[in-house]
């Protein structure tokens, strides 16, 4: 029964594709989503999330680094992401496609500067014994399935970082005044919200994000300049595909385009799987241009006109 | 309007005010040294260039070649095929060098080699390749397939490992390396367990792994590239796939790669090349000693940096029987040259271009170096186009 | 800038043969080429206000169409190109053959990144996709489209692509004389560009258009259908990126996945906005220029070179609307509104 096993383990590395897409693409969401940035960078925050834990660690070795190194991962990168939003994002709000061209730029330089730290070949973390392993069976109809132990954990942590986000935005008085910066931005402002300190709070919880994701990601592949790249369009695809503002619809696209895509390699090549999908998500998206989940909002209509 | 003028009259300074360096005495001759020095293919590229380099120099302090001393012009390619082209018109219309070593990519040569043919020049390309391919304005010296892929059959199916599974990088070398391969698998009687492409610098191998156990494979064909091999062989470990359970012959794997990736993921693992640098040879002590003197002490060595140093080696020895630096000339007494001891062991071209030289299997070891423990004896005679795959294809040079 | 000017620009373009060394005019040559998908840019986005990042694929269409006729037109009857031969293929796959007319596969350079865009911004702009969306769903379609060449090899050539091309219209394509035609070739097409962009912006279409990118609702209130509009600025920066990508393919000598993908695509934007978007002869001198200098920085000192790309992207960004500014003072009228303004005024 080696195809029942094939069947499941890829429905299961669907899910772990899908739980990194969704790591890179809720930081997305938040950013693009909430203040129309398109952040070309976010894959190089990821990535300066993937060298912090690397560096963590290097330096302490053992149990707890893994969870160590997504809180330096989160840290690091969101601070950078304010630092960043200081620098050049403000002085964009309502350019969208100027954020796209700047923050490239920014992607560029923080690409070089990571290959001039820590060199061009990729550095790698190894996963404390907890986490090395696999759960396997060797018996019945299930033989020669193997789900990693490391797979798990980033399932788990996008799980909790989805949970988070959405206890922030539902249960606390900073998660209020996003959402009601997201509903009427004028508004807001006029209450005496003070729409730049919210700006600046979501950008850096969104690079913050990218970078814990970045922290997760190096558990299961190396940790490269250009590993940014290689999520990137893939990430606000996904995006787009949940609908943008919306997280419910990013978990969904997430999930949805991870295991579409483990379910394609099953029967083409990898390569060409990838072609399949984007293109399947580009034709979808002449369906339902909205995304799965389409959340009314003044800021993203009158902005999709813009 | 304004803004553009200032800009085309800044580009015209930039270019005025960057001449070439370096000395025009006629006591010097230049060649041009045309490797990545930035983007994807830098890291494995730039230590080609310091080998070839290397050689440069020691060429100079034993008094030169034909009386001149060598003068190394070196450019970037910038890992994009039309950069290659483009720098290598530059080195051969502006630079007027005698020849040129360089390239590590099929897309580079590929994409040099229509300039080097219209130019009449004469390219040295130091890397394992794909073959395939018999052009006069090209000297092979890196591996054909049958230098690499088949000796690495042999010893497989000497141990008794006939289920391969192939897993490659999506470009061309894996492509090529693995229906060469799968023609010769059937052949032998041995069983093609799968195939299995991922896009260049890829980082998810979750479903190649997933088919790889459920194959059956008792062997797996590596010809990924770079950093993915990372990704690769963390994602097999993980599913309980390590090298002692599973065999992987690796061809895109060297020393220096071995380091970065870490030799703990991969000790265990085999490779097949055409040179080691725990080959006990007496030129190669001398050349690592050289090498690690000047690059580094623990500078890794590779198959390719030993192909693009002892290339230099090979074209001093061509000039000098041509007794001139005329490419055409050169290539012709390339062919005519006798054994050469290099740190690879005895090699000599043979007359289509490429090079006999000997294969060697090895066991990568936690230290990141590599026990030898097949080589074929005797350097093997090159043959571009396998003669099982591509019956009837011949290169005729001379 | 005045008529005297203009025409020392002209002469000095079409002069270069005898002034520069042939290296250079080879790189000045293959530049003017990348000019072409810069203008296309400027189209769609400097006048119709539609960023596509996947101008890649139309400069891939319109290199590869000439690459693969360039590949089959001196081969003897019966025999494959070389790549197809060792991909195991025996024979000539259908959709190939009709490529060993020179005029068909001419017409591909032209028709294929036409017929393309056109269909792919009927399907956007209908349905009111804009703005951002259309970036990032071009940028997609530049991976898939560069991945799906990678992956067929057989076909495509693969990560190689296409190479090693030896006659073109019964010229020698590695002679010095078909390199210099080919320079005046560009340089006409580049000319002629630069001219018949002034002449459309003045006709009702050219009006229409730019009216469109200021403020689009107020154009469809007054009865116009913007869609059609923009698909033809779209189609037409689709055939200059196609003819660039075939005029490239015959300076280089080679068509490969590395020109087509998101990297490159993004180059030909940053070309445009460093040129001012709108201003056609701007656009040309920021890339030659551009690439001029990346050409020498690269070779002296390849770290710094992404240093300085990343650094212009921001700096170009950030400088945009104060540029704006100092040249409508210039010029004593303004030229824009910015979208946001249009929503204000909406609202």
């Amino acid at each position: 029964m080696q195809e029942l096993a094939l069947a499941l383990g890829q429905l299961f590395n669907g899910l772990s594709v899908g739980s990194i897409l969704l790591l890179v693409g809720l930081g997305l969401a938040l950013s693009f989503g909430l203040m129309r940035v398109i952040n070309m960078a976010h894959g190089e925050l990821l990535m300066v999330g993937g060298y912090l834990a690397y560096l963590v660690h290097a330096s302490m070795p053992g149990a707890l680094s893994p969870v160590v190194a997504l809180v330096v991962g989160f840290w690091g990168a969101g601070l950078l992401g304010a630092l960043l939003e200081w620098l050049v994002i403000r002085h964009l709000y309502g350019r969208p496609l100027d954020t796209l061209l700047a923050t490239w730029g920014v992607g560029l330089l923080l690409q070089q500067a990571a290959r001039n730290l820590f060199g061009p070949t990729g550095v790698e973390v190894t996963a404390p014994t907890w986490l090395q392993g696999a759960f396997t069976v060797n018996h019945g109809m299930l033989a020669a399935l193997s789900l990693p132990h490391v797979r798990f954990f980033v399932l788990a942590v996008s799980a909790a970082v989805l949970l988070g986000l959405w206890a922030l935005l539902y249960g606390t008085r900073l998660g209020l005044y996003v959402r009601s910066v997201n509903q009427d931005r004028e508004v807001s402002s006029t209450l005496g919200i003070p729409t730049p300190w919210v700006d600046r709070a979501v950008f850096a919880l969104g690079a913050g994000l990218a970078g814990a994701g970045g922290a997760a990601l190096a558990l299961v592949s190396p940790v490269t300049p250009t590993v940014g790249q290689s999520y990137i369009v893939d990430a606000f695809l996904v995006v787009i595909l949940g609908g943008v503002g919306s997280l419910l619809g990013t978990a969904l696209a997430s999930a949805l385009v991870g295991v579409l895509s483990s379910a394609l390699q099953v029967f083409t090549s990898v390569s060409f799987s990838k072609v399949l999908l984007l293109v399947s998500v580009v034709a979808f998206l002449q369906i339902r241009p909205k995304g799965l989940i389409w959340v009314r909002s003044r800021t993203l209509e009158e902005g999709s006109h813009g | 309007m304004m803004r553009s003028l200032a800009l085309a009259i800044l580009g015209t300074l930039i270019s005025v005010s960057v001449p070439t360096r370096g000395p025009a005495a006629e006591s010097w001759v230049k060649v041009g040294v045309l490797h990545s020095l930035s983007g994807t293919m830098a890291i494995s590229e730039v230590t080609v260039k310091n080998a070839t380099l290397l050689a440069v120099d020691e060429i100079n302090a034993a008094g030169g070649v034909l009386g001149r001393r060598v003068q190394a012009v070196v450019e970037d390619g910038a890992s994009e095929p039309a950069t290659f082209a483009q720098k290598a018109q530059k080195l051969i219309q502006q630079d007027r060098v005698a020849t040129v070593f360089g390239g590590w990519t099929s897309a580079s040569r590929k994409a040099m080699l229509p300039v080097f043919e219209r130019f009449r020049h004469l390219l040295w390309y130091p890397v394992q390749f794909e073959g395939n391919e018999c052009s006069p304005n090209i000297m092979y010296s890196g591996a054909q397939p049958n230098q690499q892929l088949l000796p690495a059959l042999d010893w497989a199916f000497q141990r008794g490992h006939r289920q391969v599974f192939l897993v490659g990088s999506d470009y061309v070398f894996p492509r090529t390396a693995n229906l060469i391969l799968k023609k010769h698998i059937k052949e032998r009687g041995g069983v093609v367990a799968g195939e299995e492409y991922v896009p260049l610098g890829g980082t998810d191998f979750s479903s190649v792994v997933n088919k790889i156990r459920a194959s059956g494979a008792t062997v797996v064909f590596n010809t990924i590239n770079g950093d993915s091999n990372v990704a690769f062989f963390k994602q097999m470990a993980a599913a309980g796939l390590t090298p002692d359970k599973l065999p992987v012959m690796s061809f895109s794997i060297a020393e220096q790669e071995a380091k970065a990736i870490g030799p703990s993921l991969l000790a265990g693992s085999y490779a097949t090349w055409n040179y080691f640098q725990s080959l006990p040879l007496p030129a190669n002590r001398r050349f690592v000693a050289a090498y690690q003197a000047r690059y580094g002490r623990d500078a890794a060595i590779t198959d390719p940096m030993v192909h693009g140093y002892v290339d230099v080696l090979l074209w001093k020895a061509a000039v000098e029987r041509a007794k001139s630096f005329e490419p055409d000339s050169v290539r012709k007494a390339a062919v005519q040259l006798p054994w050469l001891e290099t740190p690879m062991g005895k090699v000599r071209f043979d007359r289509n271009q490429s090079l006999y030289q000997v294969a060697y299997v090895g066991q990568l070891d936690r230290s990141g170096q590599f026990r030898i423990l097949w080589d074929s004896r005797q350097p093997i005679r090159p043959e571009p186009y396998d003669p099982l795959v591509f019956p009837g294809k011949t290169c005729k040079l001379h | 800038m005045d008529r005297v000017g203009k025409s020392v620009l002209l002469a000095g373009l079409f002069a270069a043969p005898w002034v520069l060394s042939p290296y250079d005019l080879s790189l000045v040559g293959r530049f003017l080429a990348l000019a072409l998908p810069s203008l296309g840019v400027m189209w769609v986005w400097g006048y119709a206000g539609v960023l596509s990042l996947g101008q890649g694929v139309f400069f891939g269409l319109g290199g590869y169409a000439l690459a693969m006729h360039l590949k089959v037109v001196g081969l003897p009857g019966g025999e494959l190109p070389d790549f197809m031969v060792w991909n195991g293929l025996t024979t000539l796959p259908w959709w190939w053959a009709p490529f060993r007319s020179a005029f068909f596969s001419l017409l591909m350079v032209v028709l294929l990144p036409a017929a393309s865009a056109t269909a792919l911004g009927f399907l956007l702009f209908r349905r009111r996709v804009t703005g951002v969306y259309v970036s990032l769903i071009t940028q997609a379609l530049a991976l898939a489209f560069s991945t799906l060449l990678i992956s067929q090899q057989g076909l495509t050539g693969g990560f190689n692509g296409l190479t090693d091309f030896t006659t073109f219209l019964g010229a020698d394509v590695t002679s010095a004389d078909f390199h210099r035609v080919l320079y005046w070739v560009t340089a006409a097409l580049v000319a002629s560009v630069v001219l018949g962009t002034r002449w459309v912006l003045g006709t009702d279409f050219g009006r229409l258009l730019l009216a469109m990118r200021e403020a689009e609702n107020r154009v469809r209130f007054l009865g116009y259908d913007p869609a059609p509009c923009k698909v033809a600025a779209f189609a037409t920066s689709a055939v200059l990126a196609g003819a660039g990508g075939a005029l490239f393919t015959l300076h280089v000598g080679v068509v490969s996945p590395a020109q087509v993908g998101v990297v490159p695509s993004i180059e030909m934007v940053i070309w445009a906005a460093l040129g001012g978007r709108t201003n056609p002869v701007g656009v040309v001198a920021a890339t030659v220029v551009g690439n001029l200098v990346k050409d020498r920085i690269s070779s002296a000192l390849p770290d710094a070179w992404l240093y300085l790309a990343g650094l212009l992207f921001i700096a170009t960004v950030l400088a945009g609307p104060a540029l704006g500014r100092w040249r409508t003072r210039l010029r004593g009228r303004p030229t824009s509104l910015r979208p946001e303004q249009e929503v204000a005024y909406v609202r």
